[in-house]
């Protein structure tokens, strides 16, 4: 046993070796079999795949116009409801971080945390109500000569903020909370305003936090296919054609083709956010 | 220093040797591909070789069937609609239902070799066949087959080289249903979701599937002689072009594509959808909601599909596929899906038990009728209705113009 | 306290609005819980607790729940130990591969679902063969609940320093030891905690559930999905998913009450 203690190289190797071989292996070996899949090709008409090694998924995937329309709309779309949220999540995390109570605190934890456990599914569907020709919506907007939005676009954007806001709240309050409230006197007696403070010192710091959410509601959003079938009409975004084609239209190695661009867009993304230290936030 | 560089290389190479290897041997699709590569149809592709059950022995205890909503009704969705409850006491096969969307599901879902019975459409029983998903059916294990119209029976999308490979279902038609409170008049053409699809803007739905594409087609043989449409489903290349330019015009007007049908039931009922492609089971589950909608069958004709019960070539319970079989066409099951779905039935006595006049609206029996619905059938490249001047699109071009006509 | 009045009167005023904008749709799916008209019409004509009735017996609905549960313990378990060993490896040691084991144990969360899933499945249908099965559905939630657990665990470690475990293995005891009765106790409510997380994040999980069940089992989430069109169906679904809220309260609280009711404990929450 003590070879243990004086082979510390042999210890963290032990200590790594199972979750490694879990994610290292498994995980990536199967993200590794996925890109190889899109590398083949499929018989249209039995399904089958046909082990010929091909770039014609990724010749149509970036050459057909419809396609690079729907990656470029899904990318605006992860990117507004990410916004959306972090406007909409930072002055909630800042009050319940800096000027709630601790019972507060406490209480606000739970109110926000616990529509994370009402099913995706019943919320989305939810809203399905909402925006409907005669739900919610319709009936608060009408008065002032609006109308709901209707299956669209427009609802699943508002149904993806609202789905992910929670995600991005949680990290923004746990990175406000380790400021520390010294640093808001410091600002004060330096004669700055609220708004400056907030602005030049608070954001910086809490900045990596909001990255850290960022990458949930990013992520999430590229993905999703089930809120935008529900709220979404005839939308079609990423992860419609990607579930359409591994089932519906039987083509997997197209569907594993148009996988790789959600994986190369996060990848992409966690690269540059790993510079400011968001990744130790998540 | 040097040494732990040599291990930290030694380790990159190993994992990544590690990781292709692990990788590229585990891409083994689920058998390769026979027949597949000649250009196929109704002949000229060879069906997998695969042996078909030569007697019956004891019910295996459940079945896995994959289903068109509404053909195996249970009595969760309408308590008085149920034949799966008596086919469970007779036969002691526990039936486990899934149902598909669409074609494309269906054949995808047979893949994973879990179900024991599939009702195929035209358009996915030849895939299945060739495939080899599904094995070819020992009719004389099936007491109730003899009963079924002729005309059903030896088809092209339901045998090969003579051989059958399912039991006829039934068929039928898509139709056109609308909300009776906003369309006042009822409509007698597709034309009131095609080119006057603008008067009810945003609220037309269609069926999401690239088979869509043929009611389309249907629609500009009639409107657009001159394109010299006969097939709906042989389409070349101008031909194909015009429908997608026929449903692109007609999105702008679309709420909302509809493939799972409880889903057109509710747009229908909140109002989000008033006119569309429907299934005659839609109208009902929604008039029993005492939702405001009618049907017709428009001018121009319809698609529609002719249904086989298909057994899966990986199915656990053969007996139990089999003994289902033979119920569902038993006159009893095959009166009670007809009325429920809205088709017309493969077996004539069924025609004695359905309610009064069920037989003449869906033309069972009628063979000239049945002759006249634009069947749901894969396209392929050989032209389906004979010409050989011309390449044709295949199924391929259809699902990659879908997705360029919903954007 | 630090902020100006203004500010404060202002965040208070916002939060109040936004929580409940997010307790709306839920509000909605309670009060449809109730609504006598299968199809949700909105004002409801009238109210039954028929539905709840309904949800309490039906047999699909609790098998789907004990579906569920099974799989949120077996993935929750797994994803403890493999958490606890990558965040013990992790914790002292600077070697090349720091950054790229910290990158993997985020990425199942960080790639979209449907990546996920598509990988898994493609994985065990394609590369092994083996058929899908409540087992495939645990390896995949498995995986990306590790990383609860190892941000949990992690920020332990970060709070707590080794100097236990050093005095521990002064005064003799071998590491295993150590690890039982010194290291162990220190994790309890991080493990705790984690596990919490990680149980409801498998618990509400549909996408990769998708891809890797088999057509006979059914988590939840599945079952919603199949019954959330259905006329009949439908209304259970909604009291299912208002008794889920409910009820969420309990874990959530716990969860917070151990890892110290401050904020590190549950990021890393999904």
């Amino acid at each position: 046993m003590s070879v243990l203690s004086r082979r510390p190289g042999l210890r963290v190797g032990l200590l790594l070796t199972p979750p490694m071989l879990w994610l290292g292996v498994a995980y990536l070996g199967a993200l590794a079999a996925l890109l190889i899949t899109s590398l083949w090709s499929q018989n249209d008409f039995t399904g089958n795949i046909e082990r010929i090694w091909t770039l014609d998924n990724f010749r149509d995937l970036f050459t057909i116009e419809v396609y690079r329309t729907i990656a470029l709309r899904t990318i605006g779309i992860a990117a507004l409801v990410t916004v959306i949220d972090a406007v909409l999540a930072f002055p909630i995390a800042l009050f319940m971080a800096k000027v709630a109570s601790p019972r507060w605190q406490r209480v606000l934890v739970i109110a926000v945390l616990m529509p994370l456990w009402a099913s995706y599914l019943v919320k989305a569907y939810a809203w399905r109500g909402l925006v409907s020709a005669d739900g919610l919506l319709q009936t608060i907007a009408s008065p002032f000569g609006l109308g709901t939005p209707g299956y669209g676009l427009i609802a699943t954007t508002m149904t993806l903020a609202y789905l992910w806001l929670p995600y991005m709240i949680l990290p923004i309050y746990a990175g406000l909370e380790r400021v520390p409230n010294s640093l808001f006197e410091a600002s004060a007696d330096l004669g700055a305003g609220s708004a400056t403070t907030l602005r030049r010192v608070v954001l910086p710091v809490v900045f990596p936090a909001v990255v850290a959410g960022s990458i949930f509601t990013f992520s999430l959003s590229m993905g999703d296919y089930i809120a935008v079938k529900i709220v979404g009409g005839t939308g079609q975004l990423l992860g419609n054609v990607v579930y359409d084609n591994q089932g519906a239209a039987n083509n997997l190695p197209f569907a594993a083709a148009v996988a790789t661009v959600p994986i190369v867009v996060m990848l992409a993304y966690l690269a540059a956010v790993r510079r400011t230290g968001a990744l130790e936030q998540l | 220093m040097r040494y732990r560089r040599r291990i930290k290389g030694l380790v990159a190479v190993a994992s990544t040797l590690l990781l292709v290897s692990v990788a590229g041997c585990g891409t083994d699709s689920g058998g390769d591909d026979d027949g597949g590569d000649d250009t196929p149809g109704a002949e000229g592709f060879t069906p997998p070789d695969l042996p078909m059950l030569e007697e019956l022995g004891d019910n295996e205890g459940q079945v896995n069937i994959l289903a068109w909503p509404g053909y195996a009704e249970d009595g969760s969705t309408d308590p008085a609609v149920d034949w799966v409850t008596p086919f469970e006491e007779e036969t002691g096969c526990e039936a486990n239902v899934k149902y598909f969307a669409t074609s494309d599901e269906a054949v995808q879902l047979m893949k994973s070799g879990e179900y024991d019975v599939v009702s195929a459409s035209g358009d996915a029983s030849l895939r299945l066949i060739a495939a080899g998903d599904v094995e070819p059916v020992n009719t004389d294990l099936i007491p109730n087959y003899a009963d079924v119209y002729d005309y059903l029976k030896d088809r092209d999308w339901n045998s090969v080289d003579g051989q059958m490979y399912g039991v006829p279902h039934g068929y039928g038609a898509n139709l056109l249903m609308w909300r009776t409170d906003v369309i006042t008049t009822p409509p007698t053409s597709w034309s009131a979701v095609f080119d006057d699809a603008a008067d009810n803007s945003g609220k037309v739905t269609a069926y999401d599937s690239p088979i869509y594409i043929a009611d389309a087609a249907l629609y500009l043989k009639a409107t657009q002689p001159d394109l010299g449409i006969e097939d709906p489903y042989s389409l070349d290349e101008d031909q194909l072009a015009a429908a997608v330019d026929l449903l692109k015009a007609q999105k702008e007007h679309v709420g909302e594509y509809w493939s799972d049908y409880l889903k057109e039931v509710q747009a229908f009922t909140t109002g989000d959808s008033v006119v569309g492609t429907t299934w005659q089971v839609i109208a009902n589950v929604a008039q029993g909601e005492d939702v405001p909608v009618e049907v017709t069958l428009p001018e121009e004709g319809a698609t529609g599909w002719s249904d086989t019960w298909m057994v899966g070539a990986e199915a656990k319970n053969k007996n139990c596929a089999y003994a289902w079989m033979n119920h569902i066409i038993s006159p009893e099951a095959n009166a009670a899906v007809a009325e429920y779905f809205g088709e017309a039935p493969s077996n004539p006595k069924a025609c004695d038990i359905a309610s009064e006049g069920h037989c003449e609206t869906f033309h069972a029996g009628d063979e000239e009728y049945a002759a006249q619905i634009a069947y749901w059938t894969t396209p392929i490249e050989q032209c389906l209705d004979g010409r050989t001047d011309v390449k044709c699109t295949d199924y391929g071009d259809w699902t990659q113009a879908w997705t360029e006509i919903k954007g | 306290m630090r902020l100006p009045a203004g500010l404060r009167a202002t965040l208070w005023a916002f939060t109040g609005v936004v929580l409940l904008v997010i307790y709306v749709p839920l509000m909605l799916v309670l009060v449809n819980s109730f609504n006598s008209d299968r199809s949700f019409r909105w004002p409801p004509p009238g109210f039954t607790t028929k539905w709840w009735k309904l949800a309490w017996n039906s047999e699909g609905a609790r098998d789907a729940l004990l579906t569920s549960v099974q799989v949120a313990v077996c993935a929750t378990a797994i994803a403890l130990v493999l958490g606890t060993l990558a965040a013990m490896g992790l914790r002292r040691s600077r070697f090349f591969g720091r950054n790229v084991v910290s990158l993997l144990i985020i990425l199942p969360i960080a790639l979209p679902g449907i990546v996920t899933g598509l990988a898994f499945q493609n994985g065990f249908r394609t590369m092994l063969g083996v058929p899908l099965s409540i087992w495939t559905v645990v390896v995949a939630h498995a995986t990306f609940c590790i990383v609860t657990v190892f941000n949990n665990v992690q920020a332990r470690f970060q709070r707590l320093g080794g100097n236990f475990e050093q005095a521990s293995m002064d005064l003799g005891a071998g590491p295993f030891t150590t690890f039982r009765l010194i290291t162990l106790p220190m994790l309890r409510s991080a493990l705790l905690a984690g596990g919490l997380l990680s149980f409801g994040l498998s618990f509400d999980e549909i996408v990769v559930t998708q891809f890797t069940a088999s057509a006979s089992d059914k988590t939840l989430p599945m079952w919603i999905f199949d019954n959330l069109f259905r006329p009949n169906q439908a209304p259970i679904v909604n009291c299912v998913a208002a008794a889920l809220v409910l009820f969420s309260v309990i874990p959530i609280y716990l969860a917070q009450r151990l890892s110290g009711s401050n904020a590190e404990g549950l990021t890393g929450a999904r």
